[in-house]
């Protein structure tokens, strides 16, 4: 090896504990890169081979009941390339040992053949056979959550009529990724499960012989989408058709795409901010560094090393360290993506794991990581290498410090000399102060962007569960009932009281745009379930027109005061025209919502109610529990409790190893910062602090002057920090924008002071470091070396 | 005896050097003619700022001057531009600096070593530690040498290319004089058994009675050149 490379491997022991701090920072960039695309690509494969493999499908509708004998007539459609038609339905179940009651959506199979589409992956047992009343499979995950095996029998009522199930298999569907039952927001495997039965059992239960009342397409390449939907909708139009829809709605896949989703943002945002940090902190080091070595450099010279030479050996550190930083990346990076992919298998139920290693990825976060740390090099080369030799080893001129206005500004405080000194090293290389302040301000903006999820989360959840749906649990009735039926409804064992919805699928147009969705009908005594801006804190009514939630508003492009035309599927022809009065901001899903009586003037009918929302005494629950489970014209029931609890229990369980982890990751480039500046400064002031001590100062006045001007940065930058920490949660707040949900921007107090905290300690704790040092200073050797 | 220019290893013609700090301006070198021969030992003598390291540095290419020529054979260079005066400084010579300048992080062997290999036809490290009676200390670190010998180092580093001229600014300025004396001595006899030129630059006036040739700086130029009849060994003088 030759010397100079030798020189360079005892530079960087030498310097390890500098080197370190900078390699894990660059080292975290890396991981995140490797391990968000890991996964990200993993699942994604994984995804699109499980559908695939078992022909999930490209377009789905339903419709009220609709012949079989249209099918060919569909599957002629152009740009079709099969059709399966089949019958789905919900359902209330009663499981034994579970006291609320659960809900099922059932699906038949076909009995004489194979499923063409959306073939359920058997992992136990079989599927039922033809003619079989009693046998049911159920999807996997529901089958492990209630700790059912083959054999197990549970109770379900198929349009009103309860009868008594045997599990025969159990399976897993491309349809049932992300499992989440109506009006739920994540998925309870305990309480919502997937059931299979034959075909003709089904036709039977729901008086559909010969008929069907949901229907799959799966499309030919190149074939158009909206085409087909379009065509089909009009095919099923007669029959009660509810508007097709593809897989960007299918609830399942859209979760699962927002997921991948999140991941992405993940990969894409997060690295770039560590591997930027990383350059800067190489920057600075090396920066400072050559400068120390400036005599080196000149002597290198003066024996006869060109520019380049004595360039390329100071990039090679850099590289050194690079390397390093790429290197625990990789291995971090690998190790985390397999776990994490594993955590999102289980969660997302899949039946395997595809895990997918590109090379690609590897080299892209190497040459990411590498470029980091050149690029910090390069500045800082450039500057000494150009001296010529005898200025490089002559020492460098002394600092010129000047008196500006500052200065008076700052006499008048009359601080003492060392005070002096800290605002005059800041005055006199404003930019490295203001660099370093902004290297410090990163980390706290990390904490809070990474953080403030949670406060959304609180937010979210107050608004929709105290102020919009403040029922206990909603009631799904098989068909539309009279409004009288909520009476029967008051008088089931723990109803205290009892309001009714009215949900019925439209199209709404406005200009070119259009958009299918449910319209609820609500009354405007409704206090149960109310039509709330998130935004302005206010109920809104309906009156006259239509209430539109401010995403669906921006599909339509449309504003209080336009006409929008409504069209009511499933009844007919019955389109009309009405205006929109009000949009709200809320945060789940599309609404919109119009007074009961307006809708049943426009469609000249009394007003129906297809749910109730009921507020239940405590003390009679299971009574309550009892009854719905017998109820024949109850299909579903939605335990609002059940909800906040899943929800706040998954939120919960990731809280605390999300917080660790996002704390130590901004701990670690405040310490890489801090520790690296201090650490610079010490080497380079050595002599000027050492001449202090021999005069008399204390240990702790001379560290005064070292830390109190980092304590200053620190101070400029913790605001800084918040600050950009909260336009960078607003950016996340703007990217997770969706049809499915949204977050709302809600910073609490309390997750500004962890960010600041965590930066303060992260300081604090590199100075204390740096501190020893400073105590343990040779005072007799720094001053024999040479100025 | 008056030398004929072949003999001329360098010459300069009306050097000037001017350094501007802000307000201030130093000339250090005011037009100085001079000449330097094959094979002597030249000691630059003066008080410090008298000029002679300025001179040294133009002379070595680690500097550039402010006007005036300055000769290294036919090499003009106060011409040259930076990439060739390293090619110069790295073919034809060798330094040896008042603070030794070794690299704190390689060992004695290494020092030497990170010559030798850009060298076109150097000897070995090994060889050149020998030449200055170091050959029991090459696997050292200059953090474990006294002073004399990392200055005995720097002159086995300086030699190893085989220069064929030696620039010494003030090598014993940090030693004590029995170390230095031994520091002169090595350079004596390498420039006896090499034939190097070599030139030494000191305060120190006692050190003259060594060279062959002494030329005396004084604000800038030179006030005297004297050739010596007898020259005195290094052993002899008196600090």
């Amino acid at each position: 090896m030759r010397s100079l490379d030798k020189k360079l491997v005892r530079d960087i022991g030498r310097l390890w504990a500098q080197s370190l701090a900078i390699a894990a920072v660059l080292a975290t960039g890396v991981m995140i890169m490797v391990m968000s695309f890991g996964t990200q690509l993993s699942l994604v494969e994984t995804r699109d081979t499980f559908y695939e493999r078992n022909r999930f499908a490209d377009v789905w509708s339903a419709a009220r009941r609709a012949p079989l004998s249209l099918v060919p007539q569909i599957a002629a459609i152009d740009g079709v390339s099969r059709v399966e038609a089949r019958i789905s339905d919900y359902a209330i179940l009663d499981i034994e040992g579970l006291v609320e009651p659960a809900m099922g959506q059932v699906l038949s199979l076909p009995t004489t053949t194979e499923p063409l589409l959306n073939v359920p992956l058997l992992r136990a047992g079989r599927m039922p056979a033809a003619g079989r009343v009693g046998e049911v499979m159920v999807n996997e995950t529901f089958a492990l959550a209630n700790d059912f095996g083959l054999g197990d029998t549970f109770q379900v009522t198929l349009n009103g009529q309860k009868r008594e199930v045997t599990i025969v298999g159990t399976a897993l569907s491309p349809e049932f990724i992300y499992n989440i039952g109506p009006g739920a927001l994540m998925p309870d495997d305990s309480r919502f499960g997937i059931l299979w039965m034959a075909q003709d059992v089904l036709a039977a239960a729901f008086n559909l012989e010969g008929a069907f009342n949901s229907v799959s397409l799966k499309l030919t390449r190149g074939a158009d989408l909206e085409d087909v939907k379009g065509a089909l909708e009009l095919v099923l139009k007669p029959y009660g058709g509810t508007g097709p829809y593809g897989r960007k709605e299918q609830i399942s896949n859209a979760f699962l795409d927002g997921e991948l989703k999140q991941l992405d943002v993940m990969a894409r945002i997060v690295p770039p901010i560590f591997l930027v940090i990383s350059a800067f902190l190489v920057n600075m080091v090396l920066g400072r560094l050559i400068a120390l070595e400036r005599e080196q450099i000149g002597l290198l010279k003066a024996l006869g090393y060109s520019d380049l030479e004595v360039a390329w050996h100071y990039v090679k550190l850099a590289m050194g360290i690079g390397a390093i930083g790429v290197g625990l990346g990789w291995g971090f990076g690998l190790w985390s993506g397999r776990s994490m992919a594993r955590v999102y298998q289980e969660f997302f139920h899949f039946p395997y794991l595809v895990f997918v290693q590109y090379p690609a990825i590897y080299a892209i976060s190497a040459l990411a990581g590498m470029t980091a740390a050149v690029v910090g090099a390069i500045g800082a080369v450039q500057r000494v290498v150009v001296l010529r030799p005898a200025v490089a080893m002559s020492p460098p001129a002394p600092t010129r410090f000047r008196k500006g206005l500052l200065d008076q500004v700052i006499r008048i405080f009359r601080p003492r000399q060392t005070t002096m000194m800290i605002l005059r090293a800041i005055g006199r290389w404003p930019l490295r102060a203001a660099l370093t302040s902004l290297g410090i301000a990163t980390s706290a903006s990390v904490m809070v962007a990474s953080m403030f999820m949670f406060d959304a989360m609180d937010e979210l959840m107050e608004v929709s569960f105290v102020q919009i749906t403040r029922q206990d649990a909603v009631l799904a009735f098989a068909l539309e009932r009279p409004e009288i039926a909520l009476e029967d409804v008051a008088n089931l064992p723990g109803v205290l009281m009892a309001e009714g919805g009215w949900d019925l699928p439209v199209r709404l147009t406005h200009g070119p745009r259009t958009h299918t969705v449910a319209v609820t009908g609500l009354r405007k005594e409704n206090t149960l379930s109310r039509v709330f801006d998130a935004s302005s804190g206010a109920l809104v009514r309906p009156e006259d027109g239509l209430v539109l939630s401010r995403r669906l508003a921006g599909h339509l492009d449309a504003r209080i005061g336009d006409v929008v035309q409504v069209e009511f599927l499933q009844m007919g022809d019955q389109t009309h025209r009405v205006a929109v009065t009000g949009v709200v901001t809320q945060y789940f899903g599309l609404g919109a919502w119009m007074e009961a009586d307006t809708l049943g003037r426009l469609l000249n009918r009394t007003p129906r109610i297809t749910s109730a929302n009921i507020e239940i005494d405590e003390a009679q629950v299971r009574a309550l529990y009892e009854a719905v489970k017998s109820a024949p014209a109850i299909s579903g029931i939605t335990l609002l409790d059940q909800v906040r609890h899943s929800f706040d229990e998954t939120i919960a369980e990731n809280a605390g190893m999300t917080t660790t982890i996002n704390s130590l990751l901004a701990a670690m480039i405040a310490i890489g910062v801090v520790y690296n500046s201090a650490r610079i400064q010490l080497s380079e002031r050595a002599r000027e602090l050492a001449s202090l001590r021999i005069l008399g100062f204390t240990r702790g006045e001379v560290s005064y002057i070292l830390l109190g001007e980092l304590a200053i940065l620190t101070l400029v930058a913790i605001p800084l920090g918040l600050w950009i920490g909260t336009g960078l949660a607003a950016g996340i707040v703007a990217e997770f924008d969706s049809d499915l949900y949204s977050i709302p921007l809600v910073i609490t107090r309390e997750t500004y002071l962890r960010a600041v905290a965590v930066v303060a300690a992260a300081a604090v704790v590199s100075a204390l470091i740096v501190r020893r040092r400073i105590d343990r200073m040779d005072l007799v050797a720094v001053m024999k070396t040479r100025e | 005896m008056p030398k004929d220019t072949h003999d001329r290893i360098f010459h300069t013609q009306g050097i000037t050097k001017v350094y501007k700090t802000d307000a201030v301006e130093v000339h250090a070198l005011r037009g100085v003619d001079v000449e330097l021969f094959a094979r002597e030992l030249t000691v630059l003598l003066g008080a410090s700022g008298s000029g002679k390291s300025t001179l040294l540095n133009i002379l070595g290419g680690l500097d550039g001057a402010t006007g005036g020529q300055a000769w290294f054979k036919d090499l003009e260079l106060t011409a040259m531009r930076e990439r060739d005066l390293t090619r110069y400084r790295r073919d034809h010579v060798g330094f040896v600096f008042q603070f030794y300048n070794l690299v704190p992080s390689l060992t004695a062997r290494e020092n030497v070593a990170l010559v030798t290999e850009i060298s076109r036809n150097p000897m070995r490290p090994e060889e050149a530690l020998e030449r200055v009676g170091l050959d029991h200390r090459m696997d050292h670190f200059p953090a474990e040498m006294s002073g004399g010998e990392q200055q005995r180092v720097a002159i086995a580093r300086a030699i190893a290319k085989r220069p064929e001229v030696l620039l010494c600014d003030e090598p014993t300025g940090a030693l004590d004089s029995n170390t230095g004396v031994q520091v002169l001595e090595a350079l004596d006899k390498i420039n006896a058994d090499l034939g190097t030129t070599t030139v030494v630059i000191t305060h120190n006036a006692g050190i003259r009675e060594m060279a062959h040739r002494v030329i005396y700086f004084a604000d800038g130029n030179i006030s005297e050149v004297k050739l010596n009849a007898t020259r005195v060994h290094p052993s002899q003088i008196v600090w």
